[in-house]
Formats: structure tokens, sequence, C-alpha cells
């Protein structure tokens, strides 16, 4: 590693923002590719690098450890581990980007989760040498049922297969095999080592025989957003804006941030859960007059009728108005240390809008290694993932989570302290049902609960 | 490279946000979330660029109707007086109401003991925590961005803070799409950051782009300066320069606002947004590590802060 830290002045050209999250366990080498990819695009600080030399050396390593960037809490240098998730920002000519870095190990499902709820694209770094192992089936698992719409296979320590196409190929092959049968739509492999740089930011010159982008080519060019033209607009009323002066005195706006689809002035829509039916009069993209916008534009919307609507109700086209449940079935992750049992009383919260609800069962618990279902488990604890079935207090404007990642999700909260029960998928938890997913596993091996 | 599907490459689509536009949406979304959840809201501000780009987000979200936050300055009796100058106009611009909490007075009261190195940002927690509780707070926002130290890399967004405002790493609550949860016990306070995923070049652009007005030291002029710690330090009664210090006229401007005792002044020519974005685009340095003597204090100087309840 070198000291040169120049940062390009042509960065300031970039555009759009690309949110991705990084999974792999330790010895993958992921700390390393992240280090690489911050360094490589210039986008390490003198005097981080310099705090990071001064720490090595007082530890009594004789090279920088690139970890200690990332890892920020006095817990994790001292145990040398990485317990949280953390965000980190570097940009390119072309883009910036929002990395999620999830620890590999502790408490692993729920920081992936909690990385992969924002991300479009997530990175799999696979050892080489081991090629898919459990942990990689988990990793890809966790990215089908968050539907992150992009993920990269990074073969990582291709350097200690002599770069071997073969071996590279078959992983790929695998792997590509068991993601889009979880539903992955768009998986890409590339060979990497992120210790030796070859194809992370500059191409390989030891793989003549890959033909396609590097880490950071790849991440600048994958497509930030998605086509809308398929996307059922969703609006959910965050605060509603009644300004009651001697310039506004009629005023009253609907402020939110557009979940999904598209919104036109001059459209018919429904208000639910009441029901209610109006026209868009009026769009404010902050401060801004306009006939369209669209997801994730913060507006201001205006309706030609004064309706009763406030925060948590949620604005949709006419023609495609959600259909309003107090039956929700739903895929959550747990990520409390206490259980979620059948028959707990709960908080939802559901874009804008949180209610009362109850646990009435808790169907399967899933086994992400093998897709398989414990029956029954009868309570969720830290890191599972299970069915649910939840009766709301009030009825919900929910779409099926595959439809839409914002007005699919849900917390689950403790009613009691606020804590953050569970991540809720409603719907169907993978886009494509594997075969081993409807097989059950004996009830006797239930105990020996994950090993991660 | 095997892919299970086609995809146009380096195509984004024609509704793509820019980077900065998404960024806004989001502050923005956070902003309106805070409104709808919190009953008693108040924004820290300093005077600084993060503080005022919160607050012209703020002034957006609302629009046309009045931002529904109150201020809160911590005044450590060290301030910039063009900034104390800028915080007034701004106050009386948009018809605010400003709560200051006073390191000086807490001295003066004998509430609080000066420190021997003369640092008075690390003063500022006491009265901060003791503002919260005082005007019974239960939101608090923050101009805290993630890239500016690894610590606060960590943090939430939505940010759960005790009743005696501290922060405890290892308790924090998962964070998941953006459905952040403001749930808290009476006593409890959420401290939360907008600006959470912009970075400082994020900052200028949207400035420039948005046309927002600073205070004059973010641009380079001609300033007496002593050097202490590799920094250039603002002469004053706060304790500067020292017999050993000689005083020297240079041209410079501020990366950071804060206190005169630990906010380093950096060599510059740059006097407009333009040739600010320029420098700070060809910087080695971050902003903090150039002009920040309290995060040099010790490698955990900002988690045992925010562990405190500083923000």
């Amino acid at each position: 590693m070198t000291t040169s830290t120049d940062r390009p002045a042509d960065q300031l050209s970039a555009t759009t923002l690309l949110r991705f999250a990084t999974a792999g366990s330790v010895d993958d080498g992921k700390s390393t590719l992240v280090g690489r990819l911050l360094h490589d695009s210039k986008s390490i600080f003198t005097d981080q690098l310099e705090a990071v030399e001064q720490a090595s050396i007082s530890r009594g390593q004789e090279t920088p450890d690139l970890a200690l960037l990332t890892d920020g809490l006095r817990a994790e240098r001292e145990q040398g581990i990485t317990i949280d998730v953390a965000y980190r920002y570097f940009a390119t000519p072309r883009r910036r980007f929002i990395l999620a870095d999830t620890p590999g190990h502790v408490q692993y499902t729920r920081n992936m989760v909690t990385g992969a709820s924002t991300a479009e694209l997530a990175v799999v770094l696979v050892d080489a040498r081991n090629g898919v192992v459990e942990q990689t089936r988990r990793h890809a698992a966790v990215a089908a049922l968050l539907r992150v719409p992009h993920v990269v296979l990074a073969v990582n320590k291709m350097d200690l297969v002599d770069y071997a196409e073969p071996v590279f190929a078959a992983i790929a092959e695998e792997f590509t095999a068991y993601a889009a049968s979880l539903g992955v739509p768009e998986i890409t492999a590339i060979p990497i080592s992120a210790l030796a740089g070859d194809n992370v930011v500059e191409p390989s010159a030891h793989m003549d025989w890959y033909g396609g982008p590097t880490v950071l080519e790849h991440l600048e060019t994958v497509p930030s957003s998605h086509d809308l033209t398929g996307c059922k607009a969703r609006f959910p009323v965050q605060y509603v804006i009644r300004p009651q002066t001697a310039e506004h005195p009629d005023y009253r706006g609907y402020a939110g941030q557009i979940a999904s689809g598209a919104l036109r002035v001059g459209e018919a829509v429904t208000v639910l859960p009441s029901g209610r039916t109006s026209t868009i009069a009026g769009i404010d993209v902050l401060g801004q007059s306009a006939d369209i916008a669209w997801a994730p534009q913060s507006v201001t919307v205006r309706l030609t009728d004064d309706l009763d609507i406030s925060r948590g109700d949620l604005i949709a086209p006419t023609e495609h108005a959600p259909v309003p449940t107090q039956d929700v079935l739903a895929t959550v992750c747990h990520v409390a240390d206490s259980a979620l049992s059948v028959g707990q009383r709960v908080l939802l919260k559901h874009t804008t809008r949180t209610v009362k609800a109850i646990v009435k069962d808790i169907p399967s618990r899933l086994t992400l290694d093998d897709l398989s279902q414990h029956p029954a488990p009868g309570r969720l604890v830290a890191n599972d993932i299970g069915r649910v079935v939840i009766r709301t207090a009030e009825p919900l404007a929910l779409d099926a989570y595959a439809d839409s990642r914002r007005t699919g999700s849900f917390l689950l909260i403790d009613p009691a302290d606020g804590t953050t029960l569970a991540a809720g998928m409603a719907g169907d938890a993978f886009a494509v049902t594997a075969q081993t997913a409807s097989e059950t596993v004996e009830a006797a091996q239930e105990e020996t609960g994950w090993d991660f | 490279m095997t892919t299970a599907s086609t995809v146009t490459e380096g195509t984004d689509s024609p509704f793509a946000l820019s980077h900065l536009d998404a960024l806004e949406s989001e502050a923005v979304h956070i902003f309106r979330e805070v409104a709808g959840e919190f009953e008693r809201p108040v924004i820290l501000f300093s005077g600084g660029k993060d503080s005022i780009v919160m607050l012209h987000l703020a002034l957006k979200a609302f629009a046309p109707a009045a931002v529904p936050f109150s201020l809160l300055h911590v005044d450590t009796g060290h301030n910039f007086p063009e900034v104390l100058a800028y915080r007034d106009r701004v106050v009386a611009e948009h018809g605010l109401r400003l709560h200051v909490a006073s390191v000086q007075e807490y001295i003066d009261a004998g509430k609080l003991r000066e420190r021997p190195d003369g640092l008075r940002n690390p003063l500022q927690t006491v009265p901060l925590t003791e503002g919260i509780q005082q005007h019974r707070f239960d939101a608090v926002f923050g101009g805290g961005r993630r890239d500016e130290e690894k610590a606060r890399a960590k943090e939430r967004v939505f940010s759960l803070r005790d009743e005696f405002s501290q922060w405890d790493p290892r308790r924090q609550r998962p964070e998941l799409w953006q459905l952040y949860n403001g749930r808290h016990a009476p006593g409890e306070h959420v401290r939360v950051f907008p600006l959470s995923n912009w970075t400082e070049l994020d900052v200028w652009q949207y400035i420039e782009r948005e046309r927002i007005d600073l205070p004059e030291i973010y641009f380079a002029h001609e300033r007496d300066v002593f050097k202490r710690s590799g920094m250039w330090l603002t002469p004053g009664e706060w304790g500067g320069p020292k017999d050993t210090e000689t005083v020297e006229t240079r041209l410079v401007r501020y990366r950071t606002v804060g206190d005169m005792s630990c906010t380093g002044a950096v060599d510059s020519d740059a006097t407009t947004l333009d040739a600010v974005i320029t420098e700070i685009a060809a910087s080695r340095l971050t902003e903090r590590g150039a002009t920040r003597a309290d995060d040099k204090v010790s490698e955990a100087a900002m988690e045992d802060r925010k562990r405190e309840g500083y923000f």
C-alpha cells in the first residue's frame, strides 16, 4: 500500500448515488476489499492513514491495518472485530457511493439485513480456495429475501489459486444457479484479488480470460434506479402543511416522500384507509412546482378537495390503490435480543403509520443454510428469520414486499420500551421458491439452532 | 461475467436523482418524520456550515409554513464574532426562536471548571444536556456527518440517548429501510442526524447550488493568527498566544467553525464558493484532521465525548 492520497478534482462531476452493502466473513478479505476500494479510489485522507499507521505501530504491527480505518468503536479496536454496521463514503468521477460495511460474524443476520435494507447492490465475497460455503448461501439468501436488485459475487484470493479460470467458473456457476433459484434478478460474478488489487479498481494483468468489468467499474455503471412504468405510485403522508398565514390562508399541503412510482397533476387518487377520492391539484418539489414527481423525491401534494387527511394516510392512484388489510402474512427477521412469541402484543410501523398489533401465529422458522422450514417454532430469537401472521388494530395499506420495498416493509416495535423487535416483509419470502424450501426438518434438529 | 438477466449498463434512468437531490430528499424526509412524531424537537445551531445547511433544509421541508422547531446554540464563550452576528441575523430573518446554553455562565456560576489546556469544546456537553432536560426537548437535530469521524460512521440517523444523554454504541437499534424508530421513554431523547450520509464536499456543493449565505470566515481573508499544535489559531482572551507563540498575519480561511480554542484556520486563497470547492476536492486532509484539536486528544476522543452526551 502506498501513501499516495491525491484526490481527483474530477469527482466533482459525479452525478448519481449508489447505496451498496458488502457481505463476507472476516477471512474472506472483506476489510481488504473495502480498504482497496477506498484506497484505490483515492478516498483515504492523509490524516486518516497516518492515524491508522500510528495505531498499527503502537500495536506492534509492521504494516498498516486497514481494518482500523473502519473499526470506529473502542470495543472493536480492542477486540479486533467489527461489531456494528459502519457507513463509508467514496466517489469517482462517475458516481458517489454509500457503502454499508456489515460485519461478518457477530450477530450476523440482523447486521446484514440492516445493511441490505437500503442497498441497491450487495457484494458477496467468496474465498476462491473454499468456493461456495454455507455462509455464502446465507448471504445470497439474505440478499434475495431483502430483494436487493443487484448482486455481485466477488471471488476473492484468485492469486492463491493461480488465477485459474476453471476455479472461478465453477464457483460462479454454482452461486448463480443457487441465487437465481431464489429469484435474485441480476448476478454478476467477478474474479478478484483484493490484496493484490486484481479487478477491484484496475483490470487484472493475470486474468486475460476474464472480459467483464472490475468491481468498481460495475458499481459505477449498474443502473441506480428502476423503471417506474411498472411501479404503482404510493405516497405516505408524513405531515400536513397548513401555514394559516395572511399570505397563505387556505394552503393545505400533504408532505411526504414518494415511496414508489410517479405522481402526476390531474391524476385521480384515493386516500387510504378511508377510501375517499380526489384529484391532484398541484405538486411542489421542495420549492419548484412540477407536473410530475417520482420516487424517492420528497414533495408536497395538494388535492382539489379539502379532505380529512393526516399523517399515516396513504395517497395512491385510484386505479391502482392497494386494498387495506388487518391481517398481515409476512417474513420477519428478528433483530432484538428478547424473543418474539405467539400472542405477543406489539406496535407495527408501516411507512408513516404506527398501529397496535398482535402476533397471531409463527407458522415456520427458516434456516438460511438450506432454506428448510422448521414448523411452528412458537417464538423467534435474535437473528431468526420466520413467517408470521399478524393482526393489526387498524387497516393498513400494505403492498407485497416484492412489489415495493418501501410500502411492503414494516417494523415490529416493543410497546413497553420502544425496542425494534423485527424487520418485516409482507408477502412471499422469495421470488422463486427453491425446491428445498418446502422440505421440513425433523423437530429434533431444531435445538441445534444457528451456528454463526 | 455471469449475468442472470440482461440489463442496460452505463445508462441511468431519466428518473435517477442527482446525488444532491437524493441526499436532499432523504434529509427532508427525516425532518418531516421528526415533526410528525415528536412533541418538542430542536435544531442544534452553531452557525457552522452543517447547521446552516440543516436549517436551509428545514425551511424547504415545511415551506410555505414556518419551521416547526426552535434552535439551540451552545455558546462556548469563545465563538467567532462573525458567527454570532450571522446566527442573530438568520434568527431574525426567519422569525425563529433561539435558545442559548452558555458555557461561560456555567463557569461563572462555578458549575464548570476551565480545563488546563483551555479547550472549551469538551465543556459544551454539560450545558447542552442540561439545556435539553430543562426545555424537555425530545428530539435534537445535529449536523453530524458519518464521514467526519470513525465513531460517527457508526451512528444511527435516529440515535436514542438515555436521561443522561449518553450514547451506548453497543445498544443501538438496528435502522432498517427508511423506517426510523423514534420511540423513547420520558426523560430520554433522540439525536437526529439528517446529514448522516452527506460528505464535506456534498455540503459545499449543496451550498453552492442553493446559494446559501455563510459567515465570512469560511472564505479566505487576512487574519492575525499564531501556531499551536500545528494549527493556525486566532488570538483572543480565550488564552492565546503564549509568550513563546508569535502572531503573524496570513491569508487563511476556516473549514469548520467551532470554539476559537480548538478550531484552526487553513492557509487558503479561496475567496469564492467555486474556489473553496476546488480546494476541498483536492485536499489530502479531512476537515477534522486539518482543523480540530479536540479530536486529536486520543484515538477514541469522539466516541468518548459522544458517550457522555456530546452531539
